[in-house]
């Protein structure tokens, strides 16, 4: 079974815990963060669980269509107060338990002092191509 | 002995074009098929199918089909005479490709079975397909794929996984590339122009899969540079070997991005450096500049250099003068802004920086490291932050963070 693991820039339930933003890390702490997301990947690609990761820029718009003949509408840069998808992981695995887990593991990556970051991800089932069940 | 195949993978992914056996070795009870040789042989065997009478793009997929055939049965079954080989069963590939069109239109397709080679030189065949592929009226991505394919010899899954996107994807951005050139005539000169642009894109933009795909657009840059008389093409060659040669040094660990500064350049191939530097030279001598050739000019002083603070950066800002004078890109003002910060001290790199296209994702990060030589170790702080967040890259993105932490290091608390 595959599930999306989102992280965000923002949005989502209220933070656990207020961590420093990264940019006031000290240059060891962002080496070790980034050393854990990595490792991260690599030990899901030894377990045969990942299938892909990919990051976003925090650029962008909404953007619409305005009837025949019109350019599209966009709306951007994105409001401050917007949810922001910065960027996810694809896995497969064998039960939501597990994807939950592996969810909690990548959230605990390591921030300002060595501390896990507790950042909210969010997980969701990707709906199959095959029709499910027996006739 | 066991060490040698460890010594052999730990020396980085860079080396794929050394794996390269010839047909006939054997290794371990199987042969290993020389793709570089096979490579070489695709536009060759596809010109002769056109002297024989075929279109350009019926050719090209018949080779491709017997390219992978070639290297799905030539480990077991090595053929004494590859190119007879690839020609004779691209030709029937391409026979039976007519025989079942004919029979779909109801109506014979004339192709004679078994014409005649004709004795165009094969020289200009090679030279017309780069032309062909890197047709101005196709889209960069769409040339690229084809030229890769076509001069290349690459097969579709290679291409595919060298740009991260499906194979089905690519083999539809190819077939619409060729559909596009199909009714073009052929007696009108190629673009030379837009040729070099779609080399520099291959050699600049293959990321994925086990094909060095840098090291193939050399491979091209090379071919060409042999078929033409252009000082813009040796240019363009020189240029792709000064940045290969510092390849290696520009990560570290993990996939992190090393600056120019902190490259250790002990690690820099001085082979591929003379190389470019002798066929630079020879390319200026003839007094016909243009981009390429200032480009290189640019990549042989950086590669001349013992650190960078003995870098002849007056000359380098000459050269990017030079190189403004025929290019007016923002990206080059950019980079030339860097160069002057070098040359006459971060103020005036500064004012330079000015001038230069807001928009343009690389300027913060350059004002940000003008402002930290200024000694503005604050407004540098914030721009380095600010330069991760418009970050392009990942490997980018993660340095620019670093160098945001490093320098509020600096502040203090």
């Amino acid at each position: 079974m595959k599930y999306l693991l989102l992280k965000h820039y923002r949005g989502g339930p209220a933070p656990a815990v207020e961590f420093t933003p990264m940019e006031k890390w000290t240059p060891e702490e962002v080496d070790a963060h980034m050393q854990y997301m990595s490792d991260f990947a690599s030990r899901l690609q030894e377990t045969g669980e990942f299938v892909d990761s990919q990051a976003l820029s925090s650029e962008g718009a909404f953007v619409r269509f305005d009837g025949e003949g019109r350019p599209p509408v966009t709306d951007g840069p994105f409001a401050e107060t917007k949810d922001l998808i910065a960027g996810w992981m694809i896995i497969d695995v064998e039960s939501w338990d597990r994807a939950v887990e592996l969810a909690g593991e990548l959230s605990a990556a390591p921030g300002a002092g060595g501390e896990p970051i507790h950042e909210w991800l969010e997980v969701r089932p990707f709906l199959t191509g095959v029709p499910g069940g027996t006739d | 002995m066991a060490g040698s195949a460890d010594d052999v993978a730990s020396s980085g992914s860079s080396d794929h074009a050394e794996e390269v056996v010839h047909v006939g070795e054997a290794t371990a009870g199987t042969v290993r098929v020389d793709e570089a040789l096979l490579r070489e042989l695709v536009p060759a065997v596809i010109s002769v199918l056109g002297r024989r009478g075929a279109d350009f793009a019926s050719a090209e997929d018949a080779v491709q089909e017997a390219l992978i055939r070639a290297l799905d049965t030539w480990p077991d079954d090595p053929p004494r005479d590859p190119k007879a080989w690839l020609v004779a069963v691209a030709w029937r590939k391409f026979l039976d490709a007519v025989r079942a069109e004919s029979s779909r239109q109801g109506r014979e397709l004339a192709v004679d079975a078994e014409p005649p080679a004709g004795p165009a030189p094969a020289t200009d065949d090679t030279l017309r397909l780069y032309f062909l592929c890197a047709h101005p009226t196709l889209p960069p991505a769409a040339a690229v794929a084809l030229t890769l394919r076509a001069v290349g010899g690459l097969t579709t899954r290679q291409i595919a996984a060298a740009h991260l996107v499906p194979e089905a994807t690519m083999a539809q951005r190819i077939s619409r590339a060729k559909r596009r050139i199909a009714d073009l005539p052929l007696d009108q000169p190629g673009d030379l122009a837009t040729v070099l642009r779609v080399l520099y894109l291959v050699f600049n933009e293959g990321y994925g899969g086990d094909v060095d795909v840098a090291g193939e657009a050399i491979r091209l840059a090379r071919q060409l540079a042999a078929l033409t008389d252009e000082p813009e093409v040796a240019g363009l060659l020189a240029l792709m070997l000064l940045h290969q040669a510092r390849r290696a040094s520009r990560t570290g660990p993990g996939g992190r991005l090393v600056p120019l500064a902190q490259q250790d350049r002990s690690r820099w191939d001085t082979a591929l450096i003379a190389e470019g530097v002798a066929i630079l030279q020879a390319a200026l001598a003839r007094d016909r500049l243009g981009e390429y050739q200032a480009q290189a000019a640019i990549a042989a002083l950086h590669a001349d250099a013992p650190s960078t603070e003995e870098t002849d950066w007056v000359q380098i800002v000459e050269w990017y003068d030079e190189l403004l004078a025929i290019t007016d890109s923002p990206v080059v003002r950019l980079n030339r802004a860097v160069a002057v910060g070098e040359a006459d001290g971060p103020q005036a790199g500064l004012t330079a920086l000015a001038e230069v296209d807001p928009g343009l994702p690389r300027r913060t990060a350059a004002a940000a490291y003008l402002h930290e030589r200024a000694g503005d170790l604050a407004r540098a702080a914030e721009l380095y932050a600010e330069a991760a967040r418009v970050a392009t890259s990942v490997p980018e993105r993660d340095h620019l963070t670093r160098e945001a932490a490093r320098v509020r290091q600096l502040l203090g608390p």
